[in-house]
């Protein structure tokens, strides 16, 4: 008969690292936001620097998670849980590229100043902070009802992107000097509605896992 | 709708007081593969044998209920139990091969139904031998004695043994379990082989040998059929929790 113990041991390492990586993709979304903000290049740099960490704990996942379908041979919702731990890991991967995106727009502001005082944007990445704890929380308490609200959440940021960019589309017209700043700031709102989308895709993993039916909620 | 090749409806087994199987219905489909789970005791090998009137031969034991095949009740006293056993065949955990010949072990059902042409009794013996893969490993030496053969191939040779009456439902009762895990591969390749032609139910303790060899699975717990569904369905999203559990081995 199979002994639980292995397998329980994995799966619990895939928590803990999914975890971790999901506070590491929030602290670089942050920090990125505010090197933006402040305009400060050496903590952007920082954000770019970090990013290694979180390619190598993706990796750890994909391997842990081979290795339990490989000799556990999960089945049923420990299936789906290592299942969905190895989709979470690749979202959270790409959330951490993105940030370090916003983190690179602040390296190539190095030495300019700001068109006008960041409002929006630091707001819109707060709001997809907590969304990223969030979407962990509901992958850790398997809560169906918090990963659904991942829809609403991306919702409002949408929206918020919507309104960032008509308002920086406003400004290009009116003056052509800010162009080159505005595309950027624009595409880093872009960036950071992605990571939102990819917040909401962890929410999807959550009701899979949970209930082997395949949302969408994007 | 899939061709049926048996049906059961509130089979229930008495061993003297003690109900070993609680009105179980379940449907075999023809060409498909049934494997029934469940922990020991469960009730998976009773249920088996009762589909070939087995447990009539066990003392105490008592069965009620409907067992259809061909349109016919085979639990209907009238029943001729020999004619119903050329139409299922009956695979056991460890090989048992006569003390005969390769060759004897084949022709000795065709010859008891009667069949007495050399020809025709050559013909069936090829066949049946090709069909589960063993004749070019044995034609060169049908006269020699079946106990010679590995584990494996004996397994094989009882399996091929089980056809030479033409039936059309196989049962196996862990038929790879005193098997070494090549010639558990060859069974299992086998039985996908042979389902083109047979419904197979197939009882196994090893759950992914269960997965891997069967399209739908059905879960006995203390004698009731707790769930039966495709067997994908079963190892990724079942819908008892009981099953989930066993499954995952949290018991049994």
């Amino acid at each position: 008969m199979v002994t639980r113990r292995e397998l329980d041991i994995g799966l619990n390492q895939l928590q803990d690292m999914l975890v971790d990586m999901g506070k590491k993709v929030e602290k670089a979304l942050g920090e990125a936001m505010a090197a933006l903000s402040n305009l400060d290049a050496q903590a952007a740099r920082k954000v770019v620097e970090a990013d290694p960490e979180l390619n190598r704990i993706e990796e750890q996942i994909s391997e842990v998670g081979a290795r339990l379908i490989a000799t556990q041979q999960p089945v049923a919702t420990d299936l789906r849980r290592v299942l969905a731990a190895l989709r979470i890991a690749s979202d959270l991967e790409r959330m951490g590229d993105l940030a370090v995106d916003v983190a690179k727009a602040a390296i190539r502001m190095e030495g300019q100043t700001l068109i006008k005082p960041l409002i929006d944007l630091p707001l819109m990445a707060e709001m997809v902070q907590e969304m990223i704890s969030d979407s962990i929380r509901s992958f850790l308490e398997e809560n169906v009802d918090l990963a659904y609200k991942m829809a609403k959440d991306d919702d409002q940021v949408d929206e918020l992107f919507g309104k960032i960019f008509r308002e920086l589309a406003g400004m290009m017209a009116e003056d052509p000097k800010v162009i080159n700043q505005s595309m950027l700031l624009l595409f880093v709102a872009r960036y950071i509605e992605r990571i939102a989308d990819h917040a909401t895709n962890i929410g999807e993993s959550v009701v899979y896992l949970v209930t082997s039916k395949r949302p969408d909620l994007n | 709708m899939s061709e049926m090749a048996m049906y059961t409806k509130d089979l229930s087994v008495y061993y003297g007081e003690k109900q070993a199987i609680k009105k179980v219905s379940m449907d075999f489909a023809a060409r498909e593969v049934i494997a029934l789970i469940g922990p020991s005791g469960c009730g998976k090998s009773t249920f088996l044998r009762s589909l070939n009137r087995m447990n009539d031969v066990i003392a105490g034991a008592r069965v009620e209920g409907e067992i259809w095949i061909n349109g016919r009740n085979i639990n209907a006293p009238d029943t001729d139990v020999v004619r119903l056993r050329q139409n299922i065949g009956m695979v056991w955990q460890k090989p048992n091969p006569f003390h005969k010949s390769i060759y004897e072990n084949i022709a000795f059902g065709p010859r008891y139904h009667g069949i007495r042409d050399k020809r025709k009794l050559d013909e069936i013996v090829e066949s049946c031998l090709r069909k589960t893969a063993l004749w070019d490993e044995v034609k060169d030496r049908l006269k020699g004695s079946a106990l010679a053969l590995s584990g494996g191939q004996q397994q094989r040779l009882c399996i091929a043994r089980s056809l030479t009456v033409q039936p059309s439902i196989l049962l196996m009762d862990e038929p790879a379990s005193a098997l070494d895990p090549v010639s558990t591969a060859k069974i299992e390749e086998l039985i996908a082989e042979l389902k083109k032609e047979y419904c197979i139910v197939i009882v196994t303790h090893n759950m992914y040998q269960a997965a891997r060899v069967s399209d739908k699975t059905g879960f006995f717990l203390m004698g009731d059929l707790v769930e039966y569904d495709d067997t994908q369905k079963i190892f990724t999203n079942p819908s008892q929790r009981s099953t989930d559990d066993y499954i995952s081995g949290r018991f049994g």
